[in-house]
């Protein structure tokens, strides 16, 4: 079975000479819940461009479900669904006119978009607004708006740039579950973000891309053992022993009164304090010192760059 | 295919009859003061210009002047605006050739030219008694003075970084242009120098084709003038084909 995005070696210089993406290579299976994780400025808007079309690329081989881009744009065009990172639509345009040529650009009839419209209107919660333009909508209206939009072809993949940036926690839900029922119907979903909750949350597998290039390609569950290690920072009340004796976990002296301690997930910090307890070590404080994701991407660009 | 022209076309049509008021309405206005101001107080001290009267000589010229300026902002301002607000990305994401997204804003483009030269005319037609020569080389005259100018806008677009820069061209050049085209004067008034130059503006042989159309007076040969127009045509066409196809502005 031919991949549902398939990258070779993709190179992006822009104009100012700025190396955006390195030579990336990147598989993402059919049916696949995919994430594109990166920093700002990493270079996930760029790829996703170069795969849309909105891009020139420099060098690089793109397939999309087995069509190669350069010989075959618009069959790659017409199955992929693109929510893109900033608002592309024109603020002055009614929503479902919005829709309506869209499709017509794919080719749908008037008649057939319609219905279509009507029911991806309704599932995103926004028919009520249908004869409003689109600049009358709140941010989060906007996002469901595009991801409509996405849809209004019915494609096999769908990727989405940042989908949930400025969007309200309970909207980000209704959408996280959106998704998560469109690839249980067996569309392939591709997005990008740099919140590691939001691609724990709903992918499966994953890619960072770090400064223009993939530095790591695996499941969502092998990566997640790998950063389910927690890093904290205990202080005491009083100066620390010379030496502290430890088994299941990993201990390191900062100075006189704290310690950093390095635990996986299958120790119980309950016991740990315990431990450190019977070793005249009373601590005051815990502290966590970054978030998951920081730790990630310190241990990553550290060991293989 | 048919259906993404489509699209376009009508969303354009929209786009120039939402706000008539300010698409469709002046040039009516500012056509009338003309006709009223150069034709019908300066004309009888001006004369006849190729055996026509003043006021009735110019007509054809106000009314291309008209439908010039309308092509040109049609597509100038609507691909600026696409570009500008990101809109333009709708179009690349879907499978819609470069040819068709050209054909279509050129006919959107075709479109407001002919209904703001339409409107003009009539209220012209509502003041000045006058007859039409040759209805027909009045339609084909408009058609590709419509189509090239309405190319020339959508190039001007392409290049375009800021609202500035869709306002030079028209301003420095197109005015200019429109202006020592002939479309007040017959350019056998001129010293020999100047009629000459005269010739490689191509305003002057839309001019001239329009006013034998109304009058059945030119300078030149119908058929020189159509050959001038339609390589023009072909010249802008394949170079926004090129620019549209490279991304110049838009996919770098
Ligand atoms: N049009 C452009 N011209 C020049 N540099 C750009 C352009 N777009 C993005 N970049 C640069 O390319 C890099 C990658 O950007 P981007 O793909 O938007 O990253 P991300 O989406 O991961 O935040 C950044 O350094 C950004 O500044
Ligand atoms: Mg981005």
């Amino acid at each position: 079975m031919s991949a549902a995005l398939f990258i070779q070696g993709l190179k992006k210089t822009y104009a100012n000479q700025l190396e955006a993406l390195k030579g990336i290579n990147l598989r993402v299976e059919q049916g696949d819940f995919f994430a594109l994780l990166g920093s700002n400025g990493a270079g996930k808007t760029t790829v996703i461009g170069i795969i849309c079309g909105l891009l020139n690329k420099t060098s690089g081989n793109i397939e999309v479900l087995g069509f190669n881009q350069n010989s075959h744009a618009n069959q790659v065009k017409k199955l992929i669904g693109l929510m893109p990172q900033e608002f592309n639509f024109n603020p002055f345009e009614p929503i479902e006119e919005i829709l309506i040529n869209q499709a017509g650009y794919y080719g749908i009839a008037k008649s057939k978009a319609r219905i279509q419209a009507e029911l991806l209107l309704k599932e995103v919660g926004l028919w009520d607004k249908r004869f409003d333009i689109a600049k009358s909508l709140s941010g989060g209206m906007k996002r469901r708006l595009m991801l409509a939009r996405a849809l209004i072809h019915q494609p096999k993949i769908l990727i989405l740039d940042e989908p949930t940036a400025g969007v309200d926690i309970e909207i980000r839900r209704s959408m996280w579950h959106f998704l998560g029922k469109l690839n249980r119907q067996g569309m392939t979903i591709i997005l990008t973000t740099h919140y590691l909750e939001e691609a724990e949350s709903l992918c499966r597998n994953i890619a960072i891309l770090n400064k223009g290039e993939v530095i790591k390609q695996t499941s969502m569950k092998a990566l997640l053992s790998q950063v389910d290690q927690q890093v904290l920072i205990l202080e005491s009340s009083t100066k620390l022993p010379q030496t502290i004796v430890t088994d299941n976990f990993k201990c390191e002296r900062l100075d006189d009164y704290s310690l950093q301690v390095t635990l996986g997930s299958d120790v119980n910090i309950t016991n740990v304090l315990q431990n450190l307890s019977v070793q005249g070590v009373s601590v005051e404080h815990v502290r966590s010192t970054q978030n998951r994701l920081e730790t990630l991407f310190l241990c990553l660009t550290n060991k293989e760059i | 295919m048919w259906i993404a022209y489509k699209t376009i076309v009508v969303k354009e049509i929209l786009r120039f009859s939402r706000i008539w008021v300010r698409t469709v309405f002046p040039p009516i206005i500012t056509t009338s003061l003309y006709l009223l101001i150069f034709g019908g107080l300066m004309g009888e001290r001006i004369g006849d210009m190729q055996g026509v009267d003043y006021l009735h000589y110019i007509i054809p010229g106000v009314i291309l002047m008209t439908i010039i300026t309308n092509s040109y902002a049609s597509t100038v301002a609507s691909f600026f605006l696409a570009k500008f607000n990101h809109s333009v990305e709708e179009l690349l994401v879907a499978p819609v050739p470069y040819w068709i997204i050209l054909l279509g804003y050129v006919s959107g483009g075709v479109a407001r030219g002919f209904a703001v030269g339409l409107g003009v005319f009539i209220a012209v037609w509502f003041f000045i008694d006058f007859k039409i020569d040759n209805i027909f080389i009045i339609l084909i005259t408009f058609l590709l003075t419509s189509i090239l100018f309405s190319l020339a806008g959508f190039i001007n677009a392409i290049f375009a970084q800021s609202f500035d820069d869709i306002s030079i061209v028209p301003t420095f050049i197109l005015m200019p242009m429109t202006y020592l085209g002939g479309m007040f004067y017959s350019v056998e008034i001129l010293p020999q120098f100047w009629q000459d130059i005269s010739k490689f503006n191509p305003i002057y042989y839309m001019v001239d084709s329009f006013r034998l159309g109304f009058l059945g007076v030119s300078t030149s040969e119908f058929w020189v003038s159509i050959l001038v127009l339609l390589s023009m045509i072909t010249i802008l066409a394949i170079f926004a084909f090129y620019l549209l196809k490279k991304g110049v502005n838009i996919k770098t």
